[in-house]
């Protein structure tokens, strides 16, 4: 398999406090890969070193790309990320929220625009034919997830659900090699964890993507994870097979808490 | 060379005046600087309004000593009194109903709120320049060897040096400055565990105001010259003087006052030639510190939560 | 097939008003005209300011630096070289720039490079603060640029100005420069470009997560906005004839950032029709600066400055009760004017959409 990202003792701490202790995680193309761990465990700071938000206080952050590649991404800046082919949803949902359905997506293609900005101003032929493209792409994804209808609609104004879907979608339009969510069924009813379980799959199928995922639901976790890394207290506690995992003491421990009695 | 003949011909007498004024306007900028910071610490705003407000007790004081006869000591408590009143008044209808709002919108009601004052004491008192009420108390010279200075330089560091030293004991002493130093801490916390955030910020305003009166005093009878405009220039300067110092730190906010009086009497005493570019040191201080130390010397070093 | 419509209904309006111009120019007094022209002006600074204020979200308060910049080039080189030794006759003028002499249109787009100059100096570390701290520094920045303009006096004649400008009544020139602005401005604003300034705006943690640069698009909406306000500020040299530098103090930003509050921050309708407003407000309420009879007895209340304090009054109270203003970030389409048109009543029981 090959590797798509690793993390080499990547370590955050913030003043005397150590939110994440020398990480190792590799993640493989391809591959849908779990980070699990109780609230607090320091999965989301984990996230934003990987993207750039942070820049670890140790360790290394290292991406290969499509080429085979390898690049050392520790402290880039998330916007550079963003055009290696690292993108991301975030914990809260960050839409633009004054903005349409549409222009949400759009503003994903933008990183890829070539034309500078007096050709776009001029909307200059070589920039009206990018962003025909750039429209049709978008077009494509909203009518897949069937948002296509609400596209003139303000981001705000979508249901929950589909404010979910809307970020996976936008962070999909950046077009990249490795898709990182941040807690995509949080708040969730079972069906629409149903239905978004078979949606990252699909995406995973038809945009060749590795997806590296934070979650509570662990329906979601087991269904669709090819491996897990549990995290607690910034430290990795356990990683491997959703069965390995499943009947790992530590992790349940760490889940539940330690029975006084037994 | 000429550039530099000023700083290489001072004499000590000459050094001696300019660091006594040096210190008398670090210490006036140190007390404005205190409202800003404050402030800042728990709203987490500039108060645009705060120079202005400097100029309506300077205004404030001509009213009572030149128009209404009453003797200075009175009317100096009056202003004070009247200062932290208006602060509060300008927390309330201009800051509070915003406080929910998204952030720029209390930013703006703050330049409207001292655009406001500005115009209105152009409109009440008009545009021509007022002369401060002249006490002999404190504009009489004194000599002390070959230097001559102002009565009120020797009073402003000691008048500076007892307002902190009670400030210092109602934050760190008190019950209200207990509960003010949890509000900048933590808004939201300080609110659950009961404390009266309105009561609060109207406290820091109040305190502030009437610490920037006592400044706007000392201020007057050193520079009388008062019009509507007065407060523009030091307000911006001692924002500055707060930031370089920490903002939301009271030590920061006088730190960053005495470097800035200090320093801008200085060049200029060094440096005649730059006299016009006086009031553009602050700004380049402030564009360095910006650059390379953003949360100011006595700041703390904050990341933002994701 | 929409935006066919638009362009040709666009243009056909660009020309009847062109039109219009032209009238105005020719038969309306000298008065009347300056004071369109004044309006004229103060949409293009006003739309400047948009540009970093409503769109890109960055709390700018630099225009007067940059109009002053602008105002000042074309007072340095249009000033007839004959006439410059009167003008400089304190400190006589630098001899690098004494003979250069230039038409307005090369003055006005030289100013606006300048600005935009100057806005990509300040950029650089300024860009990188927080909302207020970014305010106070462009506030900063741009009286240490009146501040230097004062003091240059070989070049800008100093603390007495610089007088004998050319001048420039003609509606429909300013009118051209006007419509220019505005339509390169909601190109940008409706280009790739543009949205990016709009996803800063909205949240500059996702903007960057999805690709865009920070500090290259702050830096880029900067630059046109002191770009423009550059030729603002050239035009506004031109109409008073002279450029002094109080003339721009940083309160004269304030007037623009009562007009893109009042007219919507965020939206380029809006920002004409605050302009619109607050030229013909500051025009006639002049009155109010006079003692006025109401009702056969002198109020006592009017006299000079209740103007300018009605117009602080009425930011406050805009910012206090009617934050997004006239048009918030919404404009006037052809779309919306036609579905009036078609149906008055029923247009304004329309949910609206995203803007």
């Amino acid at each position: 398999m090959k590797n798509i990202l690793k993390t080499k003792a990547m370590t955050m701490q913030f003043g005397g406090v150590t939110a994440v202790n020398a990480l190792e995680i590799e993640i493989n193309e391809h591959e849908i890969v779990a980070l699990i761990g109780p609230n607090g465990a320091g999965k989301t700071t984990a996230f934003n070193m990987i993207t750039g938000v942070y820049t670890p206080t140790n360790g290394a952050v290292i991406y290969t790309d499509a080429e085979g590649q390898e690049c050392n991404i520790t402290g880039m800046k998330p916007s550079e990320i963003a055009k290696i082919g690292i993108a991301r949803t975030f914990q809260n949902i960050r839409l633009f929220k004054d903005l349409s359905v549409y222009e949400n997506v759009i503003i994903a293609k933008h990183l890829h625009l070539k034309s500078d900005f007096m050709s776009a101003t001029l909307h200059m032929p070589w920039y009206n034919k990018e962003q025909a493209k750039a429209e049709e792409e978008v077009e494509e994804l909203l009518k897949k997830v069937d948002l296509w209808d609400m596209r003139e609609e303000k981001a705000s104004s979508l249901p929950y659900g589909k404010q979910r879907r809307l970020e996976i979608v936008r962070a999909l339009a950046t077009e990249p090699r490795l898709l990182l969510l941040d807690e995509p069924a949080a708040g969730m009813n079972p069906k629409e964890t149903d239905e978004l379980t078979v949606f990252i799959k699909q995406i995973r199928q038809e945009y060749n993507l590795t997806v590296f995922m934070i979650e509570h639901h662990m329906e979601l976790v087991m269904e669709i994870s090819d491996r897990i890394y549990v995290l607690d207290f910034g430290e990795t506690i356990a990683k491997g097979s959703t069965e390995e995992i499943q009947n790992n003491k530590r992790v349940i421990e760490a889940y539940l808490g330690v029975d006084e009695d037994a | 060379m000429e550039f530099f003949q000023g700083f290489l011909n001072m004499s000590g007498a000459s050094f001696a005046q300019h660091m006594v004024n040096g210190v008398s306007l670090g210490s006036l900028y140190a007390l404005i600087a205190i409202g800003y910071t404050m402030v800042y610490g728990i709203l987490l705003m500039i108060n645009f309004a705060h120079g202005d407000i400097v100029m309506m007790a300077c205004y404030f004081a001509y009213f009572g000593i030149t128009i209404f006869h009453v003797p200075w000591y009175f009317t100096f408590i009056g202003v004070i009194v009247a200062t932290a009143l208006l602060g509060a008044i300008i927390e309330r209808m201009a800051y509070r109903p915003l406080r929910d709002a998204p952030k720029n919108s209390v930013l703006i009601s703050a330049i409207g709120a001292s655009f406001l004052l500005e115009n209105l004491a152009n409109y009440l008192f008009s545009g021509r320049p007022m002369s401060f009420p002249d006490i002999p108390l404190f504009s009489q010279n004194i000599a002390i060897g070959s230097i001559k200075i102002q009565a009120i330089s020797m009073v402003i560091p000691v008048v500076t040096i007892i307002s902190l030293l009670v400030l210092l004991h109602i934050v760190n002493h008190t019950k209200t400055g207990m509960a003010m130093r949890a509000v900048s801490k933590d808004y939201e916390i300080a609110r659950v565990m009961g404390i009266n955030i309105d009561n609060v910020i109207s406290m820091t305003f109040i305190i502030g105001s009437a610490l920037a009166a006592i400044g706007a005093i000392m201020w007057g009878i050193r520079y009388p010259g008062i019009t509507p405009y007065l407060g523009v220039m030091p307000g911006l300067k001692c924002f500055i003087a707060a930031v370089i110092g920490g903002i939301g730190n009271i030590k920061g906010a006088v730190l960053g006052g005495f470097i800035l009086g200090l320093g801008e009497i200085l060049i200029v005493a060094f440096f005649p030639d730059l006299s016009g570019y006086r009031d553009a040191f602050a700004f380049i201080v402030l564009i360095i510190i910006l650059f390379y130390r953003p949360t100011g010397i006595l700041g703390e070093r904050t990341t933002e939560k994701v | 097939m929409k935006n066919k419509r638009d362009l040709i209904l666009s243009a056909i309006l660009l020309i009847v008003l062109f039109g219009a111009s032209w009238f105005a120019n020719s038969e309306l007094d000298s008065y009347i005209r300056r004071i369109v022209n004044l309006c004229l002006i103060y949409a293009i600074i006003g739309l400047s300011m948009n540009v970093t204020n409503g769109f890109a979200g960055q709390f700018s308060l630099g225009q007067a630096g940059f109009m002053a910049i602008g105002a000042y080039t074309v007072g340095i080189f249009t000033v007839p070289v004959e006439l410059r030794a009167n003008v400089f006759y304190a400190v006589p003028m630098n001899p690098f720039i004494a003979d250069i002499q230039m038409p307005v249109w090369l003055a006005l787009i030289v100013g606006g490079l300048l600005a935009a100059l100057v806005a990509f100096l300040i950029g650089t570390p300024v860009l990188r603060l927080r909302g207020d701290y970014l305010a106070i520094a462009t506030l900063g920045f741009s009286e240490i640029i009146r501040i230097c303009i004062t003091n240059a006096s070989s070049f800008t004649n100093g603390a007495l100005g610089i007088k004998d400008i050319p001048p420039l009544n003609d509606v429909r020139y300013i009118f051209v420069v006007t419509a220019i602005t505005f339509v390169f401005i909601a190109a940008l604003i409706n280009s790739s470009y543009g949205r990016a300034f709009k996803a800063i705006r909205e949240d500059e943690i996702a903007a960057e997560a999805m690709g865009i640069n920070l500090y290259k698009h702050k830096c880029l909406a900067f630059m046109i906005s002191a770009f423009f306000a550059g030729i603002g500020g050239g035009l506004y040299g031109t109409l008073l004839g002279t450029v002094d530098p109080k003339n721009f103090l940083f309160t004269l930003t304030y007037n623009f950032l009562l007009i893109i509050v009042l007219g919507g921050m965020g939206s380029i309708t809006g920002s004409m029709l605050g302009a619109i407003i607050v030229t013909a407000g500051l025009e006639y309420l002049r009155i109010f600066d006079e003692p006025l009879k109401l009702f056969g007895t002198m109020i006592p209340l009017f006299r000079p400055g209740f103007r300018m304090v009605m117009f602080s009054a009425l930011l406050m109270a805009c910012v206090l009760f009617w934050r997004h203003g006239i048009m918030g970030t919404r404009e006037i389409t052809w779309s919306k004017l036609i579905a009036f048109c078609k149906n008055p009543i029923g247009f304004f029981k329309r949910k609206g959409a995203a803007q």
